[in-house]
């Protein structure tokens, strides 16, 4: 057998596959953009037929746990951002430290995510499942967390993936980390980041509407 | 044949099921391809039988309703949308761009795994008992009322979605980074450039299919009313999350045919694609204002008037690129060495039928004729001409230019022009009719019809026989070809493309040496002979 080379034989050398990864990427996370930007124009389409009916759902959405969750995840990212610029085969061991962290915060932000869900469930807040809401405004309020639930759980499942990604990163890292780890972890933290900002926007489209003039 | 080539490096099945060569996995999709194709052509088939009598002597509504919806669903996402991407494109792409592959070959080989996932799910679907709300899955009557299988059938096209999606981003990004020495964007052949353009449709809108086919899913399992009017949803804002996939899907599906057709009409009227530079930026701006018409499906929704008229005037943009395309292959043709290979001859039956198809398109974005003519037969003749008399018109042309290239052999040149000759005929008699039936205002969906129309039907099933014995002609002298035929030289058409420049099947990394390319492509000298693009 004769050893592997140290990229496929697409790439004229490793830089070029490395941009070339990178650019793949960049490409899957604009068709993720279009994933939620579709959920969010649905969302938006409602939101403006049921404006208060919105605003009233808004209202019963636990701001303090999404404000957490919101730091934790911002948090995470930084510690990502961190372990892709320390990382080298010098430094593994600080990025592997680094990523650990950052998976855990996920998992930490997936956690707080269900004991919101169950709080949610508790109020009767759940369609399909357990949804009661008097009123006028039961309609808005009912696909106000319709699009909450799908989008939240889209999001959540994006973040287990993400979380089994750099939780294999980090056991790389442990263990024979080499310089082409590095644009592995590069898309990866790619990832990681688009998911922290999908929530940046599933935050102010969640909590905050119904808030600001109260 | 002593030196190996991509088809016979290995012959273990585990070889071809574990591949990651670009080629083999355009093999891998073209059988499957086929198979689905006879599968969406034998429940046309029915149909067409059913409809040869005024009567519903054949099957119930509620299997034909069923039928038709197997069709489409099956068509289109198991057969037009990957046909020319993921057979022909796979395999040539890194060839033209002189790669010994594509960027990504595990996830090309990911792809081919996620569809045919996807294909078994919506198979089953289909003989578990069905789904009869036609392949555009409309609410409300998917959600509440469709008592078939729409979630499976819903969750099959979902998970053959991120197939597409994951070709187009290989494609995108190969069509990038892997380009040889000297092969900058102007010297691309245009096939890429229109493959280029058809992976950002890929990329972009298949996503919001796939978000849109979820809420459908969520909203039929849970029993909540996202599209429900009852409790304050909008029917009709599926309707605009679906087109705005669907409608770019038709130039998923039309957009890598017209890109055959310029490899075919440069290469066998041996002269230059005439006005290269707008044929190329027509890929892209027909995939861009595509994105922006989709509302000419909803004319009679109910949609603003406003809307109707900013969709109308959108829909009539999108004909000048394609025009532009249509002109320019003319002008290509003139004074050229014209050879009438098989090939060409597809080639030239794309141009007349999607030259009809077009324009009895522009018929349908009038608001005014769109009216009389939403869902009768005239907007059914007018997408088979696009869809079949465009698409699958240019499949089968390409398949055979390509073929030496592909199986290192050649096939039979007269059954193959019989078979061209009889599937342009044929086609002719099954859709034209459905013109004249439409503008009569037999409308589409119904088995039953009254007994007026019978003529135009008869004249129509008529067509689809011949078109059917016509499409399994080439199972055999291919198939024949494949086993048989007489060994292929490198280059038979003596075309200028790199993936010509390289022997016939190619090796297992394509090139021996990296080819350096020094000329645009399509250039041929006085005496009509191909000059290699790099040489």
């Amino acid at each position: 057998m004769p050893e592997r080379a140290a990229f496929a034989p697409q790439y004229a050398s490793v830089p070029h596959r490395d941009n070339t990864a990178e650019l793949g990427m960049w490409v899957f996370i604009a068709t993720e953009v279009l994933l939620f930007g579709g959920l969010i124009l649905a969302y938006f389409v409602y939101r403006h037929a049921f404006l208060q009916g919105f605003a009233e759902g808004s209202r019963h959405t636990d701001i303090v746990i999404g404000t957490t969750n919101t730091a934790v995840l911002l948090t995470s990212s930084f510690l990502v951002a961190w372990a892709v610029e320390v990382f080298s085969p010098d430094t593994a061991r600080l990025s592997a430290w680094l990523l650990t962290g950052a998976a855990c915060l996920g998992l930490f932000f997936i956690v707080l995510k269900g004991i919101e869900y169950s709080k949610e469930y508790d109020e009767h807040l759940v369609p399909g499942v357990d949804f009661q809401f008097a009123g006028p405004l039961a309609n808005g309020v009912q696909l106000f967390f319709i699009f909450y639930f799908v989008a939240t759980a889209i999001h959540a499942l994006h973040m287990l993936i993400g979380i089994c990604l750099l939780t294999t990163l980090a056991a790389i890292c442990r263990k024979a980390p080499t310089a082409r780890h590095h644009t592995a972890l590069h898309s990866a933290a790619l990832y990681w980041h688009f998911v922290d900002v999908v929530w940046i926007f599933l935050f102010a489209l969640i909590y905050l509407p119904g808030r600001s003039s109260s | 044949m002593s030196e190996t080539n991509y088809l016979t490096t290995d012959y273990t099945l585990r070889s071809w099921f574990l591949t990651t060569d670009h080629k083999r996995i355009a093999i891998l999709y073209f059988a499957s391809l086929i198979f689905f194709f006879f599968i969406g052509g034998a429940a046309a088939t029915v149909i067409r039988i059913e409809l040869a009598t005024p009567q519903g002597d054949l099957v119930s509504s509620d299997t034909y309703n069923r039928l038709f919806t197997m069709h489409g669903i099956i068509m289109v996402w198991f057969f037009l949308i990957p046909s020319i991407p993921n057979t022909l494109g796979n395999f040539v792409v890194p060839l033209m761009i002189g790669a010994r592959d594509l960027a990504f070959p595990r996830l090309n080989l990911m792809s081919w795994y996620i569809f045919m996932l996807g294909g078994c799910t919506t198979l089953f679907a289909i003989f578990a008992g069905g789904i009869d709300t036609g392949w555009t899955f409309y609410t409300p009557f998917s959600t509440l009322y469709s008592n078939s299988y729409v979630i499976l059938a819903a969750a099959g096209v979902f998970i053959a979605g991120f197939s597409s999606i994951l070709t187009g981003l290989n494609f995108i990004v190969s069509i990038h980074r892997l380009r040889a020495p000297g092969l900058t964007w102007y010297r691309l052949p245009l096939f890429l450039w229109s493959l280029y353009a058809t992976s950002v449709i890929l990329v972009l809108a298949t996503p919001v299919l796939a978000i849109t086919l979820l809420l459908i899913a969520t909203e039929r399992f849970f029993g909540v009313g996202i599209f429900d009017p009852r409790i304050g949803g909008d029917p009709l804002l599926f309707q605009h999350l679906f087109w705005f996939y669907s409608h770019p899907a038709v130039y998923i599906m039309i957009l890598p045919g017209m890109g055959v057709i310029n490899e075919l009409i440069s290469c066998f009227s041996r002269k230059e694609v005439f006005g290269y530079k707008f044929v190329a930026w027509a890929s892209l701006a027909i995939a861009a204002v595509g994105f922006l018409v989709w509302g000419h499906h909803m004319f009679v929704s109910g949609q603003s008037l406003v809307a109707s008229l900013v969709f109308s005037f959108m829909s009539f943009i999108v004909a000048v690129p394609s025009a532009i395309k249509v002109f320019n292959w003319t002008a290509t043709l003139h004074k050229g060495l014209l050879r009438f290979d098989a090939p060409m001859l597809y080639a030239l039956g794309f141009i007349g039928l999607f030259t009809i198809g077009g324009l009895t398109g522009l018929f349908l974005a009038c608001l005014a004729y769109d009216v009389h003519a939403t869902d009768t037969y005239f907007v059914v003749a007018h997408f088979h001409y696009i869809m079949v008399g465009g698409m699958v018109t240019a499949y089968f042309g390409g398949l055979h230019y390509w073929w030496p290239k592909i199986t290192g052999r050649l096939y039979s040149e007269h059954w193959a022009r019989a078979a061209a000759v009889l599937i342009f005929f044929g086609f002719n008699l099954t859709f034209f009719p459905q013109f004249i039936l439409g503008a009569e205002g037999m409308p589409r969906r119904y088995h039953i019809y009254p007994p007026e129309f019978q003529v135009w039907n008869v004249l129509s099933s008529g067509g689809a026989a011949i078109l059917a014995l016509a499409y399994l002609m080439p199972l055999f002298y291919l198939g024949y070809s494949a086993f048989f035929g007489p060994r292929a030289p490198a280059n038979p058409w003596d075309a200028p493309g790199l993936e010509w420049q390289t022997s016939s099947p190619p090796p297992e990394h394509n090139f021996a040496t990296q080819p350096v390319v020094t000329r645009k492509p399509y250039q041929y000298n006085r005496n009509f002979q191909a000059e290699p693009q790099n040489a």
